[in-house]
């Protein structure tokens, strides 16, 4: 028969909670709210840890160092998110959180923590403003939306809304360009060191090549991007479109 | 067989030709009556609609029930019987070919929706495509064929004979499941969705290059262990293999020729089933035993990330195998595990 049917990132949109048919618990809500708030302010923190540094050294080189901490502490902790999903607490698919969580966390751990030479790259500003922007919106975003009951702070929901849809449109691109050449920068050095390389002869007859596997995630961006932009693009119209129908009923 | 060919009043659907019903083939006859009695005739009224958008796609009145559950036969031979999924209820399960109409929870107005399960391709297909792959893939790296490896090493043969009994035991393998797939399996259904051919020949001709690939490098280490380890090795994958074409046997001889029944497997009088007392899918149990002795024997990480990844997907089947057996028959052994003894 057909294949189940990939689950979109879902959040609660709905008004009232009771037409939830088997919704998380007051417990889990209240979990997920101090989860997205201290996310907020986490991201926050970079995000001002970053205007400090600029203004203190009056150049956009090495903010890295600058939020390195906070940045590795706080997408790291997005982990957990994959978690929510597995529990059913948040309504989205497993394997979607957990690949785009997982690619986060591969491209701060594997790629800018391992290879110190790229941590000095322009590229690496790029994600991480990118990653900064978003995430403060889609985490402000959820904790609204989970206390939505509050019929106020439906507005300020819608608003993040709007624009967590709409920022999108240049962050994502924005985002991808700084991780690919991030990957790109790091390539040499990667080839030089054999950093996470495993070659023959060994007792396990394997071989990994790390090098070559940079290469492969960058060209698996090809198919991938694409189809996640216009996902977020059709989600976006689906979104405006009940904006639109809400502000009428007003 | 007879083929009533009945015109349907409003074909709503835009495809090419108008939608006929074909019923299926007469129910057997079990014995001749004895005499003939007056039997009523009943007859039902019949619609199909589509499931999802709920159109009429025929409608007959006057069906008479002698006849067992149809299919919608279009003229355009794109709509092939295999294809066509009719059912009770949109979102319910397929009925079979065996289905008789008056055996139905339907009144005299009954209502079958049809869903298209989308191009369908046969497991027998499927089948011989996806084992043949790895047949020929791991012999072209045994071969060491140009493009490989170093070309120093072209056509070359592996000085370790651990490697050449390795060639010998994954083709083996592989030759049985074709033969098995031609001469041995009954198979439930006759096709499956056309899409599972890319998904499965991935999978196995991936898995088969990508192990094949370091088993007969020029870099190849052998066991640890030596001897003792691939003698090991070997006599668990024969015994494997050779219990796993027991089970595949006993089970087609639960089958009659061309039937699609089910029953519940027991030992014979073979050893190599004497495991139905303690599983319900044997034949995957000792699937899992024969990649292990292959893992043991070559000792590489790629075929022991094979080994798992089987075994995961096994488990799968398995579980849900001992779930239809359990549902299906009320008095099923309960000293049975899926696929491992008590534990899984």
């Amino acid at each position: 028969m057909s294949a189940p049917a990939m689950g979109t990132s879902k959040t609660a949109h709905t008004d009232s909670s009771h037409k939830k048919k088997k919704g998380p618990g007051t417990l889990a809500i209240a979990y997920l709210v101090i989860y997205n708030v201290v996310m907020t302010a986490g991201w926050l923190v970079i995000a001002v840890g970053l205007v400090r540094a600029y203004l203190a050294r009056g150049s956009y080189h090495g903010l890295y160092y600058s939020i390195e901490k906070p940045l590795k502490f706080f997408q790291t902790g997005a982990l957990l998110e994959i978690l929510h999903c597995a529990v059913g607490i948040v309504p989205s698919s497993v394997v979607l959180t957990g690949f785009q969580v997982m690619s986060r966390v591969f491209l701060t751990w594997a790629v800018t923590h391992s290879v110190r030479e790229v941590q000095s790259e322009d590229s690496v500003l790029l994600f991480v403003v990118a990653w900064t922007v978003t995430e403060i919106i889609r985490y402000s975003f959820y904790t609204f939306s989970l206390l939505n009951h509050l019929p106020y702070l439906i507005k300020w929901a819608s608003f993040l809304n709007i624009h967590r849809y709409t920022f999108f449109i240049v962050l994502y691109p924005m985002g991808v360009a700084g991780e690919l050449l991030t990957i790109y920068a790091a390539l040499p050095y990667v080839q030089k060191t054999g950093l996470y390389s495993i070659t023959l002869p060994n007792k396990y007859n394997f071989s990994f090549d790390y090098h070559s596997f940079l290469i492969l995630v960058m060209v698996s961006y090809i198919p991938l991007f694409p189809q996640l932009y216009f996902h977020m693009m059709r989600q976006r119209k689906k979104v405006l479109g009940h904006m639109e129908e809400y502000s009428k009923v007003e | 067989m007879d083929t009533l060919a009945l015109e349907a009043t409003q074909p709503k659907k835009a495809q090419n030709g108008a939608l006929v019903l074909l019923p299926g083939p007469p129910i057997p006859a079990k014995r001749k009556p004895a005499k003939k009695t007056k039997k009523a005739v009943v007859f039902f009224e019949v619609e199909i609609l589509d499931a999802k958008t709920k159109d009429k796609l025929c409608f007959l009145d006057k069906y008479c029930n002698c006849f067992l559950v149809f299919h919608v036969f279009v003229s355009d031979p794109q709509w092939y019987p295999a294809r066509q999924s009719i059912r009770l209820d949109p979102k319910g399960k397929s009925l079979k070919d065996e289905d008789v109409l008056q055996h139905l929870p339907v009144g005299t107005t009954a209502t079958f929706y049809f869903r298209d399960l989308g191009a369908q391709i046969s497991w027998v297909t499927v089948f011989l495509t996806e084992y043949a792959g790895p047949l020929l893939i791991y012999l072209m790296f045994y071969f060491r064929v140009p493009f490989i490896y170093v070309p120093k090493y072209d056509f070359t043969t592996s000085k370790h004979w651990v490697v050449h009994l390795a060639c010998m035991c994954h083709s083996f393998h592989y030759v049985k499941r074709l033969l098995e797939t031609l001469f041995v399996h009954r198979f439930s259904h006759g096709t499956m969705p056309l899409r599972n051919i890319f998904k499965n020949c991935t999978y196995y001709w991936g898995f088969a290059a990508w192990m094949a690939y370091y088993i007969n490098h020029p870099l190849y280490t052998p066991p640890t262990y030596g001897e003792q380890q691939i003698r090991l090795a070997l006599t668990v994958f024969l015994f494997c293999q050779i219990g796993n074409f027991s089970i595949h046997i006993a089970l087609r001889n639960l089958r009659p020729p061309g039937s699609k029944t089910r029953k519940i497997p027991y030992p014979t009088k073979n050893p190599f089933t004497w495991i139905f007392l303690l599983v319900s899918c044997p034949n995957y149990t000792y699937e899992l035993g024969s990649w292990l002795g292959f893992t043991l024997m070559t000792q590489c990480l790629p075929v022991a990330a094979f080994t798992l990844v089987g075994f995961i997907q096994m488990t799968v089947w398995a579980k849900g195998k001992h779930r239809s057996y359990l549902k299906e028959f009320r008095d099923y052994p309960t000293l049975r595990s899926p696929i491992l003894p008590f534990i899984l």
